[in-house]
């Protein structure tokens, strides 16, 4: 019988994958990909629940994800677009604004 | 009857007439077509309107014999202790109002000729105004609070009037010398206040309270705070140890040293023991020691004052010198001859600087006596006057400065202070021999120079001529018994004084002394520079006459240097090795820690995430596990 446990197996697994996804790849897409894995994985946990519990709070929320992660995929996709018409690349170790020179001087 | 409030506009008109001159010479460095004019009608018009007010306010008081009292505002009120604005004039304030008004505004028509081509005029005068405020304020306030304010105030005009040409460093340094000493001194008077107000401070504050409850001050207090005060007086009237500013002071334009630095606020010492009469009255150890500083200061200014070159300077250490005779009488309890020596000094000293300033105008600036000689013929005006002031100044009859030097001589003796009144004799006969010395040397030895002088203006004349009937017939109003009169002014001062009676022949006796003494002075310089402006040896006190017994060399090895020391210890050691040395590692070791760890911050969003998820396994881990 498949239990409320095996759902929280399939949903960390799913989650750990988007998490390796996340780090490891270098591809903007496939990182956003990963990050709505990442999403879904919660969203499964929480519907699980939800059905084990017998309380719908939790599907509404999912519901929210849902919708919610409907609109950022449109901006992100936005994005990328201008991203790739400024650069020419969807590589995410080209995008290093965040950086800090590095001051060598005192030292 | 007269509105009391008048006493205020006495201070607030030179007030006024000062912040007028400040705002509009503000103004003139936008706009600077301001004629002088202006500058010389506010400049003028404040203290004269404050004559007119002090000599109407002196008049009624003489003539109705009532105190004025004006209360202008409350100053403090916290609880138990409440401080007046309020002014008050009484016959020792009246004294006092009488010749500073009167002589400052004649300093101020004398500055006004003096200073008409220095482009400093404007600032000039706007300090020289804020000098007569503050002199009125401690003049006329009638608590301690309001006097130290006005204490103050004159002595930041003092410093900003020394250094007026503050191109000069040496001006510069002189005027800090003033300030700093007189910190020193005011320290001293600040914790005597304070002291004074601790033991009677909630039973009113004013002199009138203040002295109905002194009898409540243990008497080793009351000691102690009537030391303290005088500390105080030490440094504005430059005596023994703090004098050393004054010569300094005399880098000021002469008006300064003329109205500051000999006719009014060197005398706030002297008119603040005789305020605080009260306490000194049952003091005596501490009028007894004030006694004899003031005769060594007296002794030691004459002595230094024989030697000197500088014409200002030798009127610098006259006027240290006159102090101590004013200390002598205040400290043995003779107040009313104290003020009127006071009163009779301002006048002739005066009289001896504006003379003295005359004479370096048309020298085109010479300080230096040893260069001028032969001048009776050039400037016969000058001298008549420099001799009517120089005769004062020596105690001769029937010049004011005899009056007043003849009291206090009389009643040192009549005390039995027998040191003090030897002392005080010898200064008299070392005071009629250098100014003679000065008087001979300027105007009579021959002088190999041939000098151009520069025409002498008019009002400069006039204000020699109106001080120099001040220093003939001062003396007069307080004609002592001996000569028929009955001391009207010492009766009219209404001060405690301690008298002595002396004998009609003792009296004759000092008399004569006194003058004799002040005749061989005379003689011994005649004798010596008529000839020649070669000073005469003296033996082993040559030496340190001329260097002015190494005092300022003395205080610059104890004081100046070891402090000059420690703060170059403190910049050196403790500011760059010690506290520098500490804040460089502090950021030097974040810049370093910086360095190794900034690798992290690599710009690349996925290493965050790592470093997110590392952290989160982390706390999950420790909250695990605890």
């Amino acid at each position: 019988m498949i239990d409320v446990g095996h759902f929280f197996i399939l949903g960390i697994l799913l989650f750990s994958i988007g998490i390796v996804g996340m780090i490891s790849r270098r591809n903007i897409f496939v990182m956003y990909m990963s990050v709505e894995l990442m999403l879904n994985a919660i969203n499964l946990i929480l519907v699980a629940l939800s059905h084990h519990y017998e309380d719908l709070n939790a599907q509404v929320m999912a519901i929210m994800i849902i919708a919610i992660a409907a609109a950022e995929a449109s901006i992100f996709l936005a994005l990328f677009v201008m991203l790739f018409k400024n650069a020419r690349s969807l590589d995410a170790n080209f995008f290093t604004l965040l950086k800090q020179e590095k001051h060598h001087d005192e030292l | 009857m007269m509105s009391s409030s008048l006493l205020g506009w006495i201070i607030a008109s030179v007030f006024f007439s000062s912040v007028f001159i400040m705002l509009i010479n503000l103004y003139s460095k936008y706009n600077d077509d301001i004629p002088q004019r202006v500058y010389t009608l506010l400049g003028l018009g404040g203290p004269f309107v404050s004559l007119f007010l002090s000599f109407l306010l002196i008049y009624e008081h003489l003539y109705k014999g009532i105190n004025f009292y004006y209360k202008a505002f409350i100053w403090l009120d916290l609880e138990g202790f409440r401080v007046d604005a309020s002014l008050i004039l009484d016959p020792l304030a009246a004294a006092m109002l009488s010749f500073v008004s009167l002589v400052g505004f004649i300093i101020h028509l004398y500055a006004h000729a003096y200073m008409k081509e220095d482009p400093s005029y404007a600032r000039f005068f706007a300090w020289f105004n804020l000098f007569m405020a503050s002199m009125f304020l401690l003049i006329l306030s009638d608590n301690p609070f309001m006097l130290f304010t006005g204490w103050e105030g004159v002595g930041l005009c003092s410093y900003l009037l020394i250094s007026f040409y503050f191109q000069s460093e040496e001006n510069i340094e002189a005027g800090n010398k003033a300030f700093i000493l007189n910190r020193i001194g005011d320290f001293g008077f600040i914790s005597g206040l304070a002291l004074l107000f601790l033991q009677v401070g909630n039973a009113g504050l004013d002199f009138a309270s203040l002295e109905a409850n002194i009898h409540l001050i243990p008497h080793s207090t009351l000691n102690l705070i009537a030391f303290l005060l005088f500390v105080g007086a030490m440094g504005k009237s430059a005596q023994i140890p703090l004098y050393v500013w004054l010569p300094d002071a005399m880098a000021g334009p002469t008006p300064v040293s003329a109205l500051i630095h000999a006719a009014t606020m060197v005398t706030a010492g002297v008119y603040m023991v005789a305020r605080f009469n009260f306490i000194y009255a049952i003091t005596e150890e501490v009028g007894l020691l004030i006694a004899y500083i003031g005769a060594l200061s007296a002794l030691l200014g004459a002595l230094i004052a024989m030697r000197q070159d500088d014409i200002k300077k030798i009127l610098a250490y006259s006027t240290m010198s006159q102090l101590g005779y004013m200390f002598m009488a205040v400290g043995l309890g003779a107040y009313s001859y104290g003020i009127f020596h006071v009163f009779t000094h301002a006048f002739f000293k005066a009289l001896l600087f504006m003379g003295a300033g005359a004479i370096i105008l048309a020298l085109h600036h010479e300080q230096n006596i040893k260069n001028m000689g032969a001048l009776k013929e050039k400037m016969p005006f000058v001298f008549v006057m420099m001799l009517i002031a120089t005769l004062s100044i020596s105690g001769l009859p029937p010049f004011s400065g005899f009056f007043s030097k003849d009291a206090i001589l009389n009643h040192l003796f009549a005390s039995g202070n027998y040191l003090i009144f030897a002392m005080a004799l010898f200064t008299a006969g070392l005071t009629s021999y250098y100014m003679f010395r000065l008087l001979v040397i300027v105007f009579i030895s021959p002088s190999s120079k041939d000098h151009q002088l520069l025409p002498q203006a008019k009002l400069i004349q006039f204000t020699l001529l109106v001080l120099s009937i001040g220093a003939l017939f001062a003396g007069f109003i307080n004609l002592p018994v001996f000569f028929g009169g009955d001391e009207e002014y010492s009766l009219w001062i209404n001060l405690p004084d301690i008298r002595f009676h002396l004998s009609h022949s003792n009296e004759l006796l000092l008399l004569i002394s006194n003058v004799a003494v002040s005749l061989a002075g005379i003689y011994f310089a005649l004798s010596h520079y008529m000839s020649s402006s070669k000073d005469p040896s003296l033996g082993v006190l040559d030496k340190p006459i001329e260097h002015k017994f190494y005092i300022d060399e003395i205080y610059y090895a104890i004081f100046v240097k070891p402090l000059a020391w420690l703060s170059v210890f403190i910049v050196r050691v403790i500011d760059e090795k010690i506290i520098d040395a500490f804040i460089h590692t502090v950021s030097s070791g974040y810049q370093r820690f910086s360095y190794y760890t900034d690798s992290v911050q690599n710009g690349n969003v996925r290493y965050y995430a790592l470093y997110m998820s590392v952290a989160i396994v982390c706390i999950f881990v420790y909250l695990g596990v605890s």
